[in-house]
């Protein structure tokens, strides 16, 4: 079982939210950033628990700055909802599994 | 969770917390640990050291360790004497009457879990104060932060502020030079509280100026930081200071709202503690920042979670309460 949890890069990014189909919740983090380290799991089982409903993509900032600059991500975690490849739903900060369910429930 | 009783319930997992925890684990009081929930402001699992890099004065550790390690290392020293740990939050307390009931929240369903306990340990810590302006909480996250480590990153070559002048704002102030090409310190006296020795390296940081007798007035941008207005306080003059990142360090709050009308509180909100660790009900211990405004250091956390561990356990013990295969004597630790 691979990981549920897409890594995207400034190659595969436009395709990826461009794609038809449910909404892609994009994931800017870090390595050396520990909120970001501790909402990995926590993102990994929302994956898994909604297959077809969600798709969950990340972002390592330190290798794709542009990426961050292009969606103002100027915080980290920050987690962005495109549907349709627009940005509709923005998450600053880490929070706990139940918030983020509640937080996303309209679009899942 | 089961439907039992746990002999120790700890509420927060900073120093103070899970030095209670090992102290209690030890002494097979069983504790669970109420976490917290991951966020990115102190109030997340491992307390405000979560937030910081270097930690040099925690006695033990001759190079200094990152706050986050330090942390790492109290837990898995926890959980090797058996505590458990479920990285929730509590919801509320009812500390009216034994057993003693802690609510918590499932991250699965969204609702609440009973535990109930035989004694509390509260270690909630404290959390920074912010501005209290709309604007800031408008614009957290473009250009306002509230976690200099996470997103220092962001500001490389801005010029930024820093609100604040004592040990927390000199340390993200210093620490902010790394990425960027100014940083303004505003604080609203003339002369800084922090430790002599960040003081001395902060006036030696060539990147680092100070905006003294200053407080903020408003955080301006629309959707992107771009700056912010300045009251001077001796002259009652405004200027704006174009900044594109702030950072605030003006000092914490304890976290006690989950308590209020429960256990007695000062007039600025901290748990009051007697004897030890011991608040006005009997059974319920405060430990760390939550109770004291005057140390706030990790190793006065620390030290304060060993008191509420012996004070939790020699109360158990006095109410019949201690586990079964405890010696006759008190534990000796």
């Amino acid at each position: 079982m691979g990981d549920a949890v897409v890594t995207l890069t400034e190659q595969t990014f436009d395709d990826e939210i461009g794609t038809v189909g449910e909404p892609l919740l994009v994931d800017f983090w870090a390595d050396w950033c520990g909120p970001c380290k501790m909402i990995e799991p926590i993102l990994d089982e929302i994956a898994r628990e909604h297959p077809g409903r969600l798709r969950i993509g990340k972002v390592d900032i330190d290798q794709h700055l542009e990426l961050a600059r292009r969606f103002d991500v100027q915080s980290i975690p920050t987690l962005i909802l495109f549907r349709a490849g627009a940005p509709e739903l923005r998450i600053v900060g880490a929070k706990g599994k139940g918030q983020l369910l509640e937080e996303l429930q309209a679009f899942l | 969770m089961s439907e039992q009783v746990r002999e120790v319930v700890v509420i927060g997992s900073g120093p103070a917390g899970l030095t209670a925890a090992i102290y209690t684990a030890r002494a097979n009081l069983r504790p669970l640990v109420i976490e917290g929930e991951p966020s990115s402001t102190s109030d997340q699992p491992g307390g405000q050291l979560m937030l910081t890099t270097d930690v040099e004065n925690f006695p033990g550790f001759v190079d200094g360790i990152m706050g986050p390690d330090l942390m790492g290392r109290f837990r898995a020293q926890a959980e090797r004497f058996g505590a458990e740990l479920v990285t929730t939050r509590a919801t509320r307390v009812d500390l009216s009457q034994r057993p003693f009931r802690v609510w918590v929240r499932n991250q699965a369903t969204g609702g609440e879990d009973e535990v109930r306990a035989g004694a509390v340990i509260v270690s909630t810590g404290a959390r920074a104060l912010m501005l209290d302006l709309e604007s800031e909480q408008r614009l957290l996250g473009h250009g306002v932060s509230t976690c200099a480590t996470c997103d220092g990153f962001f500001f490389r070559g801005h010029h930024i502020a820093v609100v604040g002048g004592g040990d927390s704002a000199l340390e993200e102030a210093t620490f902010l030079t790394k990425f960027a090409e100014t940083v303004t310190v505003i604080h609203r006296r003339k002369e800084l509280r922090a430790s002599k020795i960040m003081q001395d390296r902060a006036f030696k940081n060539p990147k680092i100026t100070f905006l003294w007798n200053s407080v903020v007035a408003d955080v301006l941008g629309d959707g992107k930081l771009e700056g912010v207005q300045v009251r001077n306080l001796v002259t009652d003059e405004l200027s704006t200071l174009p900044v594109t990142g702030l950072f605030v360090a003006i000092g914490h709050v304890p976290n006690t709202d989950l308590f209020a009308g429960q256990l007695d509180r000062d007039e600025a909100g901290y748990l009051i503690t007697t004897e030890g660790s011991k608040t006005n009900i009997a059974g319920v211990f405060a430990c760390g920042d939550v109770q004291d405004h005057v140390y706030r250091q990790a190793i006065t956390a620390a030290g304060s979670g060993c008191m509420a561990a012996i004070d939790a356990e020699r109360w158990l013990e006095a109410q019949g309460e201690a586990p079964s295969d405890l010696n006759e004597t008190i534990t000796d630790w």
